[in-house]
């Protein structure tokens, strides 16, 4: 059936021809890759790094249920595995342009690909946290991210800089996010869940270890969000005290000292903690960042990509035969970046067939 | 009505709609970056002055803008102005202006008072 | 007797203003402190006479500041001023030579043509006719270039000018009439006599030819001397009271008056020695960076003049100090700002002389007292005691970057230190004062006094220059006070700090209170240069820019301090520096977000630099950070 345009049958029941060029090969790319393969377009996937599969690799196991991370890259990689789709690693685009009906995407070693619709699927950046000096990333050795307690919850053991195993542990919510001194007004999101999610799981490795989040809100508006807050109160102890971090330092017996302000019981507090967890937020990818500059694509106050329509453009680009999928927009989780990425592809399907001319 | 004795005390209740914003108005019009706080705490936390003394912005600006302003009057003198408060903020109020404001409108209350 | 009524006006607003400037003179003078008349005594009578009389050459005639600054600004102002001088000179000599008497009053020099229209036809007397037409075009040049200015001030090379209130239009006006009057009158003159140079002469004959010369010269000579007459009784209620001020200001600073922290009449004299020139509003970081043109020096001092309310004026201000260097007339504008700050907390003196002496000025809105803080609740602390005291500084705690670096600075060089507010101390007082509450200050000030006194130390070390600034100028400590660039830098003179070369291109920038504010501008350069390649920038030592996040202003938003922070970054590292160093937590802090070069403070690429065993790790280089930021993957 190659060529055949089989998806969705309600816009298509005829021959269907089409080249479409993802770039970013995340979740959002893959996804897209893998449904418009199978709905009979030709399809060339773009990655910037030397595999696929983005963000979700350097997560343990994803909120709300524990899954590992490596099942949903297992789904992807299957998902792109046809003969459609030909995925090209290592290479990054620097522009993309409009020519005679097509469009041209030019990769920043000179190649050029010609597409009839591109998706940019170019995802986000962790928010670097060495911007907040004050929280001391970078300076302090037990400082880390969220990304970094990761890798050690893949590695298995959660350890100090000087090897010992940290008993009292601090999160730090909104790091980047919500901060008009890191340049970002919006709220992440993910951070939220992801930190209730940590925390937990620290009492998986450390059964002493006591977690302290320090959170402005707890917003847990996702599927299972609340539940999941509610039962790493009741089943793992973890604490919650609502006050923003103001400064971090290290003392003489080299814990970190925090400052913040328990805001629900009205008073500065200070606390010694063995290591430090940042829970950096959610920023538009620089590779996303110089497209847009190159190819005049809108970009929101916010500098993710505008769509064309809050409700029903989401996924539309101010270029004719642009698309976006996933992070690229907004912060999203894992469900609605493949969520987002199938919309696109509807809009592609559509695009190709009769918004073309 | 017979009275049962447990309604809320006098005391224990901020009563709104009796209580004076003037003071919360005098600044928010003055400095419009007040209105934008989201009570994180952050000024607090760092405060050069707290190292010393009770002395909590975050808790001065909600209790200006419900009307609680004789908390304020002379907690609000505490501050020295260091700005450490701004630099951390998150929101980007300008707290020091919103101190020397709501130090402004104590006084002026004084002034007409007298 | 030589008379004629038309000269009324010319000798009623000559006389005025004489008397006017005397009796200024006399009250100024008064005023003075003890210490200050014997200053001026000595000044007027002594070397720093020679001094003044050359300056009020230079400046005040020949401009040579805003010659410099801006060639055809300059002109205009020369043109005018040493114009009119020389014309006046030449004038006097004129009426002496060739006049009917010697030692003549002024009108028969000013209108010497009209007394004498026979005058030039022959030799020695053209030659004297066509210096006189020549200095008259001269200043007609400098007229046009200024009747532009007021059009569209950017032909001179100007981004803003300063608006005018109405009295100061009619003396513009008039101002602007004397000249061309003078040019018309002295040409039907000319015209009617046969007589005149090439200016006069010319256009005296070309007019003479379809016109009656004769009937036509004397209304002309008639509006020339009321515009004189206009002009002279109207300068000292404008903004042309500068010219005469400026005079007696020159000599009061050559005797050694300085600004101080009080006003008194040398701030008088400053205040009215503004020409509105608008030099400051270009120079001004709130002008081109946030497009706020209404705060300037020139109009806080016009806002002073006028009895204005200008709190806002006086506290939306960086208070960096790029006007001050660049004030052509070397008015110290941000003093008289900080004095305008404090008078919101007491009195608004510089008002004081004018009280005096016109009291039925309607009376000026006196900017209301702030809330008097207290600070009853510091408690006594002990210190330890040590030959060098460390004060990081509030705003260091917030870079604790710093703060680390000058820890491994400090231990690797062997001093002996103590760290004074390790855990927090107590603000130096600047801010306060910053906010005009000085008296409240004392307070803060009192209590670190007393912290460093008991300490027993000799040097003091401080890594923020605000508190640099204040340690010096208004502590009476009996130590040291270094900024951390400065011991640094004895550090690695004396030999106790081994340090490595790095091969980084470093950009400086100059804190505005450690290098306009202190004068310390070379030794946070030499350390740089010691260890790095430090670049030139456009924005060095007197010229650099303000980061935006100064504790001055208190009025401005977060968007525009980023605003001001972002074009001052893009100046600086036009070069695409490794390093954008500063030596002020607070520029670090406010850079840090507004650029993509990284930003790092002195000690810090100090302490990277330092040679030992175990390098200390350092911000400046993200490569040797552990674990972090090694994220294996992200996508495109």
């Amino acid at each position: 059936m190659a060529g055949r345009c089989l998806f969705p049958k309600t816009l298509s029941t005829h021959d269907m021809e089409g080249k479409v060029v993802i770039i970013g090969g995340g979740a959002a790319g893959m996804e897209a890759a893998g449904q418009l393969a199978r709905a009979g377009c030709n399809v060339t996937l773009l990655e910037k790094q030397s595999l696929t599969g983005g963000h979700v690799r350097n997560w343990y196991h994803l909120f709300p249920d524990k899954r590992d991370s490596m099942e949903v890259i297992e789904y992807l990689e299957k998902h792109i595995a046809h003969k459609n789709i030909s995925v090209l690693t290592g290479t990054s685009v620097e522009d993309i342009r409009r020519k005679h009906g097509s469009i041209v995407v030019k990769a920043s070693d000179g190649r050029e690909f010609d597409a009839d619709a591109v998706v940019l699927s170019t995802g986000f950046d962790l928010f670097k946290s060495e911007r907040k000096e004050e929280y001391g990333y970078g300076i302090y050795d037990n400082v880390i991210t969220s990304a970094d307690l990761e890798l050690m919850f893949r590695k298995g053991e959660i350890k100090r800089h000087d090897g010992a195993v940290p008993q009292k542990i601090g999160i730090v919510h909104c790091v980047g996010s919500r901060d008009e001194k890191a340049g970002n007004l919006y709220c992440s999101k993910l951070c939220c869940v992801a930190a209730v999610k940590q925390a937990m799981e620290i009492k998986g490795y450390i059964e002493s270890a006591r977690v302290f989040c320090f959170y402005m809100d707890m917003r847990m508006g996702g599927a299972h969000y609340e539940e999941l807050y509610r039962e790493s109160q009741e089943k793992f102890g973890i604490n919650y005290i609502r006050g923003k971090v103001s400064e971090v330092s290290e003392n003489i017996n080299s814990k970190l000292v925090v400052k913040v302000e328990d805001t629900l019981a009205g008073r500065p507090l200070k606390m010694e903690l063995d290591m430090l967890v940042l829970m950096a937020g959610m920023e538009m990818s620089e590779g996303g960042r110089i497209i847009a500059e190159n190819a005049d694509l809108k970009t929101g106050e916010n500098r993710f990509f505008a769509p064309a329509d809050h409700h029903f453009g989401s996924n539309k680009g101010n270029m004719k035969g642009v698309f976006y999928a996933g992070t690229c927009t907004a912060p999203m989780n894992i469900t609605e970046t493949i969520s987002h990425a199938r919309a696109a592809v509807a809009d592609v399907i559509y695009y190709l067939k009769e918004g073309k001319s | 009505m017979e009275k049962f004795g447990f309604s809320i005390l006098k005391e224990r209740h901020i009563d709104y709609d009796a209580n004076d914003k003037s003071i919360a108005e005098y600044i928010s019009e003055r400095e419009p970056s007040f209105r934008i706080c989201i009570e994180c705490g952050c000024c607090t936390a760092t405060c050069t002055t707290g190292n010393f003394t009770s002395f909590s912005l975050r808790e001065l600006q909600i209790l200006i803008k419900r009307g609680e302003n004789d908390k304020v009057r002379d907690n609000i003198k505490k501050c020295m102005l260091c700005g450490k408060c701004t630099l951390v903020c998150p929101r980007g109020v300008n707290t020091r202006n919103v101190v020397t404001l709501a130090r402004e409108a104590f006084e002026n209350e004084i002034e007409n008072a007298v | 007797m030589q008379f004629d009524p038309f000269i009324i006006p010319f000798e009623i607003g000559l006389y005025s203003i004489v008397i006017y400037a005397v009796v200024r003179s006399v009250m100024w003078f008064r005023d003075l402190s003890k210490q200050d008349k014997l200053r001026l005594q000595r000044g007027f009578f002594g070397r720093s006479f020679g001094r003044s009389i050359r300056e009020i050459f230079m400046e005040s005639l020949i401009h040579r500041k805003i010659l410099k600054a801006n060639p055809r600004l300059g002109y205009m102002h020369m043109s005018l001023a040493f114009g009119w001088f020389l014309l006046i000179l030449f004038g006097t000599l004129e009426a002496d030579i060739f006049g009917s008497s010697h030692l003549n009053p002024p009108y028969k020099a000013i209108f010497f043509k009209f007394f004498n229209p026979d005058h030039g036809r022959t030799g020695f007397e053209a030659v004297w006719s066509f210096i006189m037409d020549f200095l008259l075009a001269f200043i007609l040049s400098g007229l046009i270039l200024a009747i532009i200015k007021r059009v569209s001030s950017r032909v001179v090379g100007m981004r803003k000018t300063t608006k005018l209130k109405p009295l100061d239009k009619v003396a513009l006006i008039s101002l602007w009439t004397i000249f061309p009057s003078r040019l018309l009158a002295e040409s039907f003159t000319s015209g009617a006599y046969g007589t005149g140079s090439f200016l006069t002469g010319s256009l005296g004959s070309w007019l003479a030819s379809f016109l009656p010369a004769n009937e036509m010269a004397y209304p002309f000579w008639w509006l020339y001397s009321l515009s004189l007459g206009t002009f002279f009784v109207l300068l000292p209620l404008t903004r042309y009271m500068h010219i005469p001020t400026e005079l007696f200001l020159i000599f009061a600073r050559n005797s050694g008056i300085t600004t101080g922290d009080k006003a008194g009449a040398f701030t008088e004299m400053q205040i009215y020695s503004c020409s509105s020139c608008g030099i400051c509003i270009d120079a001004c970081q709130l002008n081109f960076s946030t497009g706020i043109t209404n705060i300037q020096s020139a109009y806080l001092l016009k806002g002073i003049r006028n009895g204005d309310n200008i709190n806002d004026i006086s506290f939306n201000c960086l208070m960096c100090g790029r006007c001050d260097q660049k004030c052509p007339v070397g008015i110290e504008l941000t003093p008289i700002r900080m004095i305008r700050r404090r008078a919101g907390e007491t009195h608004p003196v510089e008002k004081k002389l004018l009280e005096r002496y016109f009291p039925d000025k309607p009376a000026v809105q006196l900017p209301k007292a702030n809330g008097k803080p207290s600070y009853n609740f510091l408690p006594a602390i002990e210190p330890g005691q040590a030959d060098v005291v460390y004060f990081a500084g509030c705003m260091t705690h917030l870079t604790p970057s710093i703060r680390n670096a000058m820890i491994s600075i400090l231990d690797a060089s062997g001093v002996k230190y103590k760290f004074i507010d390790e855990n927090g101390g107590v603000c130096c007082g600047r801010p306060l004062m910053l906010a005009g509450q000085d008296k409240e200050a004392r307070e803060l000030i009192n209590f670190n006094s007393q912290l460093i006194l008991r300490s027993g130390a000799s040097t003091l070390v401080t890594s923020c220059p605000i508190c640099y600034k204040v340690f010096r100028e208004s502590y009476y400590l009996n130590v040291e006070v270094l900024h951390h660039s400065q011991f640094i830098r004895n550090l690695i003179d004396d030999g106790s700090l081994k340090l490595n070369f790095l091969r980084k291109k470093v950009a400086y920038h100059t804190p505005c209170d450690l290098g306009r504010g202190s004068g310390v501008y070379d030794e946070p350069k030499d350390v740089l240069r010691y260890v790095s390649r430090l670049q030139a920038t456009d924005a060095d030592d007197e010229n650099s820019l303000c980061c935006g996040g100064s504790l001055g202003n208190m009025k401005i938003s977060y968007h525009q301090k980023h605003k001001i922070a972002t074009d001052a970054a893009a100046i600086l590292t036009k070069d695409n520096p490794d390093i954008l160093a500063t030596a002020c937590p607070l520029c670090k802090k406010t850079f840090a977000s507004a650029t993509k070069t990284k930003v790092a403070d002195i000690a810090e690429i100090v302490a990277e630099a330092i040679v030992q065993p175990n390098p200390v790790r350092n911000v400046a280089d993200t490569q040797s950070t552990p674990l972090h930021s090694q994220m294996p993957l992200s996508t495109v």
